[in-house]
């Protein structure tokens, strides 16, 4: 398969990109913003994400999705990123879709509808400590009945407040630090037990800190193998990880499209400051590093497409790599736009706040170069 | 798809059947590639074997029509020959000048009877090329050069001199840029092909930094060149310099990107024993996460390029980024290397290919330049 999208994934391109600038522009993340909205997205711009078919990219056409890949969800995610639409898309459409892919036809059956048609928002519960480590779930899930009973805290559960489901990273046996012993469950809101607290975040997104105490599910609840759940995780958060670096290209894209403009309008000593070589040489690096990034992107979503044994490597590669031009894209962006830069009202801070969640979700570049370090047994 | 398939169960069987063993190991030194040419010499008789096996398929150049000599593949079969001689670990079996430069320019800008005259040579190794572009005032500002070809009627009368010209004491022809008019600086250029046996060249290596010598001076005398050797219209070389440059980039880029290699921590790791400063593994890891993502990028720049789909500039890209890459990779195999990295040793020590390294961003374009390209053609920014 070529690494370039197909006359398809360009047709879906073209629709997503004005749907996104249309119904969700920078303007709709101010003013949920502003008004402190509670939700920190719009459940009716989600409806229409269920309307455009885009909600269930990832959904299989049997349940009412669009039966496609990650390369299709990446296109999403990047327009996303360039209109730093506030939505549920990634942690839904993509990493819960891709969780319960991994379920009984029961589960699927339950959950693969709503989310396609946009009733349904999910969350990912895997997070515990203050960096992303999924090796260290300690929630405990003891066997209780017929089912389950877990306790324990999860927090940077983003939209953990609101959603109709979350994934839950359990342990079922074995020690914090040891990836056998990790049991998937899908939670149903409103569970018993279970307390959500909203906290806005520096992109004015809200993640959750979630409690659990005793809270019961049963057996129809697992996702997956019980004790066996890791590569099912790996696989959820591969799949969050490459979507996230999708998104970050977009916000990266925007930041350096902006600061281009800005580079071409510009004047200081009676010249653009984009004529200055000191500037142009600095825009070139960054644009190579952000083609780079989305080569690897790309390629990750292509591998994970075809079930590939790489994908897992170049996932790590992606979301390292996406982070790291990104980061260097908004950067770049405050510095070279000046003290306008650092203004509220300009919209390239926006991005860098955008930029540092999505940096820091499913894992940042410290991270992700870690494990490609141990996936190549150094 | 199918067909594709039986393509590459085809190709595999044919490389496992007549890619020799000692033909799938990495290059290690100058004596495992074969530049051919009138001097050409194999260093062993499987490199002549493999050589033979796939010039007789025209699989040196498998994407040139087979009139001119090559495999007459289609783009994705070109690829896929290319995947599954990286998944051998086949090595090139011809390293040449006229295919990477000169033949993309022939095929593009040649005349019907300079195609079928050049082209067969070049993919049957017959002749090795040298590429005459900088001169010892015409650096990075290339179209300054001086070399003058004057009309004389029936021939070209060539006088100047080039510098930093790859192997030419190792070439038997070259592909020059000559002034033709003083007058104009770009639109004053042309492209000119001479036999470097002719009355009045001249070689004389560079002694490099690194120990070894892959460059020359060379000399122009009263060289005569026969009218018929221009490649595109007179003053018009310019165009034709530019597209090979482009050729030249890709390759650079490419360059120690080859079948294998596919993680320098892991390589370091098993040669040096595992890495005891945790700081050093980190750039080594992060060495990686940009590697890996660079192939992802070569690959794609290749395949985009082969649909007519690359930016004309990207090549400047490739070449900026990939060069910088390799620099920093062989300073980490240096420091991974510590004291047993300073010994100066042969042509293939750490230390020599560390040296030599440093000219991979000032080659074939600077850094600099290629910077200054990708900001005034691909990012528009004014006055560039």
């Amino acid at each position: 398969m070529a690494l370039f999208l197909t006359e398809e994934q360009v047709m879906l391109k073209d629709m997503a990109g004005p749907f996104l600038a249309d119904q969700a522009p920078v303007k709709h993340l101010r003013q949920l913003r502003d008004a402190n909205d509670a939700a920190g997205f719009s459940r009716d711009l989600w409806r229409r994400f269920g309307e455009m078919g885009l909600a269930g990219v990832l959904v299989p056409e049997a349940q009412g999705g669009g039966g496609l890949g990650h390369v299709e969800a990446g296109i999403v995610l990047e327009e996303i990123g360039r209109n730093l639409s506030p939505s549920p898309f990634l942690s839904t459409a993509v990493a819960a879709v891709t969780a319960i892919g991994g379920a009984d036809a029961e589960l699927r059956a339950r959950w693969l509808p709503g989310i396609a048609t946009g009733e349904t928002v999910a969350a990912i519960a895997v997070d515990e400590g203050r960096r992303h480590d999924p090796a260290n779930v300690a929630l405990a899930a003891e066997r209780s009945g017929n089912g389950f009973r877990l306790n324990g805290a999860k927090r940077f559960v983003v939209h953990g407040h609101v959603a109709d489901l979350l994934i839950v990273a359990a342990r079922t046996s074995s020690d914090v630090g040891e990836m056998r012993g990790i049991t998937l469950f899908a939670v149903e809101k409103g569970a018993a037990g279970l307390t959500a607290d909203p906290v806005r975040m520096v992109d004015s997104s809200i993640a959750a800190e979630m409690l659990f105490e005793d809270v019961e599910v049963d057996a129809g609840a697992v996702i997956g193998t019980v004790d066996d759940g890791w590569s099912l995780l790996t696989r959820t958060l591969d799949a969050g990880r490459v979507g996230a670096a999708a998104e970050m290209l977009g916000v990266g894209g925007a930041a350096m499209a902006m600061t281009m403009d800005y580079l071409r309008q510009r004047k200081q000593f009676g010249r653009l400051i984009g004529e200055f070589q000191a500037l142009q040489h600095r825009a070139a690096h960054l644009y190579s590093e952000l083609e780079i990034a989305r080569a690897a992107t790309l390629k990750a979503a292509q591998l994970m497409d075809a079930d590939d044994p790489k994908a897992e490597l170049m996932a790590a590669v992606a979301k390292a790599k996406a982070g790291k031009a990104a980061m260097l894209a908004v950067q770049e962006g405050v510095q070279m736009h000046g003290g306008i830069g650092m203004t509220d009202e300009y919209d390239i801070g926006l991005y860098m706040k955008r930029h540092r969640l999505l940096d820091e979700l499913f894992g940042d570049t410290a991270f992700h170069a870690e494990r490609v370090a141990r996936l190549n047994n150094y | 798809m199918a067909d594709e398939e039986i393509f590459r169960a085809e190709t595999r069987a044919w490389l496992e059947a007549n890619c020799p063993p000692a033909m799938r190991e990495p290059v290690t030194g100058l004596d495992d590639v074969y530049w051919g040419g009138r001097n050409g010499r194999f260093s062993s008789p499987e490199q002549q074997a493999w050589f033979e096996a796939m010039a007789a398929r025209g699989w040196t150049v498998p994407d040139w029509p087979k009139d001119y000599g090559g495999g007459g593949l289609s783009p994705s079969e070109t690829k896929i020959l290319r995947e599954e001689m990286a998944a051998l670990g086949c090595r090139s079996p011809l390293h040449s000048f006229g295919i990477w430069m000169l033949g993309p320019a022939l095929l593009k800008f040649g005349t019907e009877e300079q195609k079928r005259r050049y082209l067969p040579d070049i993919a049957q190794g017959r002749i090795r090329w040298c590429q005459g572009y900088s001169e010892p005032g015409a650096g990075s500002d290339l179209a300054g050069l001086q070399t003058r070809a004057e009309d004389k009627g029936d021939h070209w009368l060539v006088n100047g001199q080039k510098i930093w010209t790859s192997y030419a004491d190792k070439a038997d022809w070259i592909f020059c840029l000559v002034r033709t008019d003083p007058a104009q600086k770009q639109g004053g250029i042309s492209f000119l092909l001479f036999d470097m046996a002719s009355p009045g060249v001249s070689t004389r290596p560079i002694l490099l930094i690194s120990g070894s010598s892959p460059f020359c001076e060379t000399f122009f005398d009263d060289v005569k060149v026969p009218k018929e050797q221009i490649v595109g219209a007179v003053n018009q070389g310019w165009t034709v310099a530019k597209y090979l440059l482009g050729h030249e980039r890709e390759m650079i880029s490419a360059m120690g990107f080859g079948s294998g290699d596919p993680s320098l921590g892991r390589d370091l790791a098993e040669r040096l024993g595992a890495f005891a400063n945790p700081v050093l593994r980190a750039e080594v890891a992060l060495h990686d996460v940009d590697m890996l993502a660079f192939r992802a990028m070569s690959e794609k720049f290749l395949d985009e390029f082969k649909a007519g789909l690359a930016h004309p500039a990207q090549p400047s890209m490739m070449k900026y980024a990939g060069t910088e890459l390799n620099k920093r990779r062989l300073e980490l195999e240096m420091a991974a290397g510590g004291t047993d990295a300073l010994v100066w040793g042969d042509d293939n020590a750490v230390s020599r290919h560390w040296l030599r390294s440093k000219a991979n961003s000032i080659e074939g374009g600077t850094s600099e330049i290629q910077l200054g390209i990708i900001a005034k053609h691909i990012l528009n920014l004014p006055g560039a």
